[in-house]
């Protein structure tokens, strides 16, 4: 690992934009980590080169301009493999869209190139977001930094392994159930799921319309916190985008406090099948928060229990319409022939992997006539309920906290043949997807019986996304000053 | 076909219903921003959005939203304060998402209704809905022998149409017409066209499919009661196939009943050529379209301000302004309705605004002006002359400057571009002849020149007198008035 490398996103564009070091430097340093590291790591489906550099020396040549240099100036950032971008595939982790080069570049990946940031790759996924550990990626499994035998979480693993193992210092994700924060946790490393229409949708291959959330990971507070308020904001081509300022999550991360915050604590989620060095850290964690000022209660959202049923109703249903339009009619694969029908369907066995196959025809079934109001209708009720958990809970405490996922990082293979344990992953992340809200995880330390990174997660209402940076913040100095250094300079896997 | 459609009339009682899809007028689509323009090169209008690309989502069209608001104002129907758009999947290529958006259980406009006036009486057309959807794209299929899907070699998308507003205006079914049920149902699209058109929402060009119509017929025996089973029949692209389609098709339908078997609930194609339906896909083993809401949008909640603007700014409809000329113009109802079939209506209207009489400005629209317009293959609006030359024509021939006959000519001369009627009879001197003294040489060699009709006019054969009235007519050019000729001519036999 080079100085640059270990340096975090604020330090590199403070330097860039002070000429102390260039762009071209930076990214070449990264580009150096990734043909380090990466074929162990396996964060990244796709990186060119001299297109990153290319990027990177436009930034510097706007500095020798004089002109005005944006926030992340010169900053690589490694980008979840369903952004669309303009010179870059977008296989979204499958078969079916190998080799699709998308024409049209998304209002997230536009507005970080405008704030000066060069993408650098774009990173390994579940197939269309579908998964908690990237194994269900058409391209294989990405691997965690901290133990190349242990998952990355998902379904953004690979821009959470690809932050997590230096070779950039940001990270773009989605979250649709919690495949930013999962990953985030089981990678020691900050991801945040904005509330929902904070970050556009648009040029974001869909999974679940009415869930999908673009995120930032980092590996600090900071700078997750740089990222998230630089990719967010209205966007006219995203209807369900909201037109409201975005929150001022920058000046909250540099502000951590939590001096007469009320926190309550999700009683659901805990218990049986959550890891103990998990709850270890959790409890250290809540000690922690009221050590520093904080008030912390305990509160009950008793339909949280029911979130996970109403998610696997309401995200296969959206799936099944959504990744209709993956025929082979016009882009990515085709294969057979004969008949139109016949050519879509042969393509589409083809082209999907199984867990793909297998939430396309749960939401086929729940969607269909006779059996919607049973299942689609229903689950969306729930939605409302878990709505109405979370207004009475912000009533009285102003951010909810959790475990952001019941484990730690688990073996490649471990659960690969057992969907449900793999849909436990995400118990925790997926209200805040349901109800529309912002959550974090921050990292909170390992657990002691495997030495694996262990978050938090904090989870604030919808568009108050700064509350989640100054807890955050809090949590990371005061962690960090107990240990005397960053928790991820331990992560052991790639030494 | 064994039953006709008299045959079946006598024992079955035809009910009707229409589903009608119309293509709006905006500039854009429905959700994106790409032109809507007819006719330019294949897949040159298209967009990631209206492309169904990953990763792009659909924004809804204001304009749209507006057009189809006017469409439920004016046919009577309550605006929702709340509606949602809906996908409705299935997979075909020329939908480039695999699903469509439109509307399914909460649509923009309900509960409304059209009168349609045929024959001098009204019928009232219940309007079940109308909601907003956006067209797919059209498929072209190469190398068979009929253009459709089976036995195609190959087939091309043309993605132009994909993304262009729709609504989709659907009527109650429509019992109790009897024997005129084809004629109410052509009188009703025809109204809902005249419709649209007053409301500036869409072109309603049934050939280029910015109109088109899908037919449902049903027949039970009369005084059952009992609704019979209906079929849906597509591609009725003309008003005159909108009649046919029901006519034969309850005369199939009755057809299969007199044989002993059942209708069954199915999608029929139209064939323009032969005027009968076949039989398409079954609805009973139909697909599921899988309907729900559109997670990508946001609800429709048009403000009741914004609705009651509309509400005002709604042109006058054509069954007012039928009510208003008959009353003006002292019309019969099939008076006006030879008017408005005639496409002449806008035209009459600006001719008696610039100063005809009602009656004038109908003799020269449906007479000499929609033969012309006939010969040249034209719609008469299209002519080119304007309401204000008919109105100066009209005015000469009532001060007798000119006679029909002249102003046919000057209508001729006008069509040919030589300029306005007053510049036509001046540039070309004109005029009836009025002075007897200047008619008394021509006669006179008529008389000479046609001895033997002279003298059969002398016997008393009056008649014969239009032998030498022509001849006369042919020799002052037209500039005489006939009628004079000819008592002049009686006057010299006498």
């Amino acid at each position: 690992m080079s100085e640059l490398t270990s340096k975090t996103a604020a330090e590199l564009a403070a330097a860039i934009s002070a000429g102390e070091v260039s762009a071209a430097e930076v990214t070449q340093a990264h580009l150096d980590r990734i043909t380090a590291v990466d074929d162990k790591v396996k964060a990244f489906l796709h990186v060119d080169a001299d297109d990153a550099l290319s990027q990177a020396r436009a930034v510097d040549r706007r500095r020798a301009a004089g002109e005005p240099l944006g926030a992340l100036a010169g900053v690589p950032v490694a980008v979840k493999d369903l952004f669309t971008t303009v010179g870059a595939p977008a296989t979204c982790g499958s078969k079916i869209l190998e080799g699709w080069y998308p024409p049209y570049e998304s209002t997230v990946t536009r507005r970080l190139r405008e704030a000066g940031a060069v993408l650098i790759g774009k990173t390994n996924m579940d197939e269309f977001a579908m998964g908690s550990s990237t194994e269900n990626s058409g391209y294989g499994p990405s691997h965690n930094p901290w133990d190349l035998t242990k998952v990355p979480g998902g379904s953004s693993g690979g821009s959470a392994a690809a932050v997590a193992s230096y070779q950039a210092p940001l990270g773009l994700g989605t979250d649709t159930g919690g495949s930013i924060r999962q990953p985030a946790a089981v990678c020691g490393i900050v991801g945040t799921k904005p509330t929902y229409g904070g970050s556009s949708r648009y040029g974001v291959v869909a999974f679940a319309s009415s869930l999908d959330t673009p995120g930032p990971f980092g590996r600090t507070v900071l700078d997750t916190a740089l990222l998230h308020a630089a990719m967010s904001g209205h966007d006219p081509m995203d209807s369900t985008s909201i037109n409201a300022p975005v929150p001022p999550v920058v000046e909250a991360a540099r502000h951590g406090d939590v001096s007469g915050l009320r926190i309550g604590i999700v009683s659901e989620f805990s218990g049986d099948g959550y890891q103990p060095g998990v709850m270890t850290r959790f409890t250290e964690a809540v000690e922690l928060l009221e050590s520093l000022g904080a008030k912390v209660t305990e509160v009950s959202c008793p339909h949280f229990k029911y979130a996970l049923p109403a998610y696997y109703l309401i995200a296969p249903s959206e799936v099944s319409s959504n990744l209709a339009r993956f025929d082979g009619m016009r882009y990515g694969l085709r294969a057979g022939s004969g008949s139109a029908e016949e050519v879509m369907a042969i393509s589409r066995e083809a082209g999907f992997g199984a867990e793909v196959k297998r939430r396309i025809m749960l939401g086929t079934h729940a969607l269909s006539s006779g059996y919607y109001d049973a299942y689609y209708g229903k689950a969306q009720q729930v939605r409302t309920l878990i709505i109405r958990d979370f207004d009475a809970a912000f009533g009285h405490v102003d951010v909810l906290i959790s475990p952001p996922t019941p484990t730690t990082a688990f073996d490649i293979g471990e659960r690969a043949d057992d969907p449900m344990a793999m849909y436990l992953a995400d118990l925790c992340t997926i209200p805040s997807n349901l109800a529309g809200n912002a959550a974090i995880s921050v990292p909170v330390g390992l657990a002691p019986e495997n030495g694996l990174p262990v978050g938090l997660q904090v989870m604030a209402p919808p568009l108050a996304d700064d509350r989640l940076y100054r807890v955050a913040a809090a949590v990371e100095t005061a962690f960090t000053e107990r240990r005397g250094h960053p928790l991820l300079t331990e992560a052991k896997g790639l030494s | 076909m064994t039953v006709s459609y008299e045959a079946a009339l006598q024992k079955y009682e035809p009910v009707f219903g229409l589903e009608t899809h119309v293509e709006l007028g905006t500039l854009t689509k429905m959700f994106c921003g790409c032109v809507t323009a007819f006719g330019a090169e294949p897949n040159s209008q298209t967009c990631p959005v209206c492309l169904g690309l990953p990763g792009s989502l659909p924004v809804v069209n204001e304009r749209a939203i507006e057009y189809a608001i006017k469409i439920g104002l004016a046919l009577n129907c309550s605006i929702a304060s709340w509606c949602r758009f809906a996908r409705k999947n299935y997979f075909y290529p020329d939908m480039p998402k695999d699903f469509q958006i439109s509307q399914y259980d909460e649509p923009l406009c309900t509960d409304g209704y059209l009168d349609v006036a045929i024959g001098g009486k009204t019928v009232r057309v219940g309007i079940e809905r109308v909601h907003l959807e956006e067209d797919t794209g059209k498929s072209l299929h190469v190398g068979g022998a009929t253009g459709r899907i089976q036995g195609a070699e190959y087939s091309l998308v043309d993605y132009n149409r994909a993304g262009i507003p729709l609504v989709e205006i659907v009527t109650r079914p429509v019992p109790g017409s009897g024997f005129l049920a084809p004629e109410v149902a052509r009188a009703y699209v025809t109204e809902l066209r005249d419709v649209l058109r007053s409301l500036n929402v869409s072109d309603v060009r049934m050939e280029e499919g910015s109109m088109r119509c899908d037919v449902n017929t049903s027949i039970t025996l009369i005084g059952s009661g009992t609704w019979g089973t209906r079929t849906e029949t597509k591609n009725v692209n003309s008003l005159r196939s909108v009649e046919r389609a029901v006519r034969s098709e309850v005369a199939r339908q009755a057809e299969v009943l007199d044989a002993g078997d059942r209708v069954i609930q199915e999608t029929r194609h139209f064939h323009e050529d032969t005027g009968v339906t076949t039989s398409g896909r079954s609805k009973e083993e139909a697909q599921d379209y899988r309907y729900f809401p559109e997670p990508d949008l946001v609800p429709v909640a048009p403000a009741v301000d914004w609705v009651e603007t509309i509400r005002k700014s709604l042109p006058e409809l054509p069954s007012a302004r039928r009510a208003r000329l008959i009353e003006a113009w002292s019309l019969s109802e099939l008076e006006f309705e030879a008017l408005r079939n005639a496409g002449a209506l806008d035209a009459v209207e600006a001719t008696v605004a610039a100063g005809a009489s009602p009656a004038d400005a109908r003799k020269w629209w449906l007479g000499e002006l929609a033969r012309r317009a006939n010969d040249a293959g034209l719609e008469v609006a299209e002519l080119p002359i304007t309401p204000a030359d008919v109105a100066s024509l009209a005015a000469m021939v009532a001060t007798g400057k000119l006679n029909d006959q002249l102003a046919r000519q000057v209508i001729e001369a006008v069509l040919d571009g030589e300029g306005t009627p007053d510049e036509v009879v001046a540039a070309r001197n004109l005029a009836v002849v009025s002075d007897d003294s200047a008619l008394t040489g021509a006669i006179d060699a008529a008389i000479a020149a046609n001895p033997d009709v002279a003298a059969k006019i002398r016997d008393g054969k009056v008649q014969a007198a239009g032998v030498l009235v022509g001849a006369v007519m042919r020799a002052t050019r037209g500039t005489a008035d006939a009628a004079r000729v000819k008592d002049l001519i009686l006057e010299r036999l006498a």
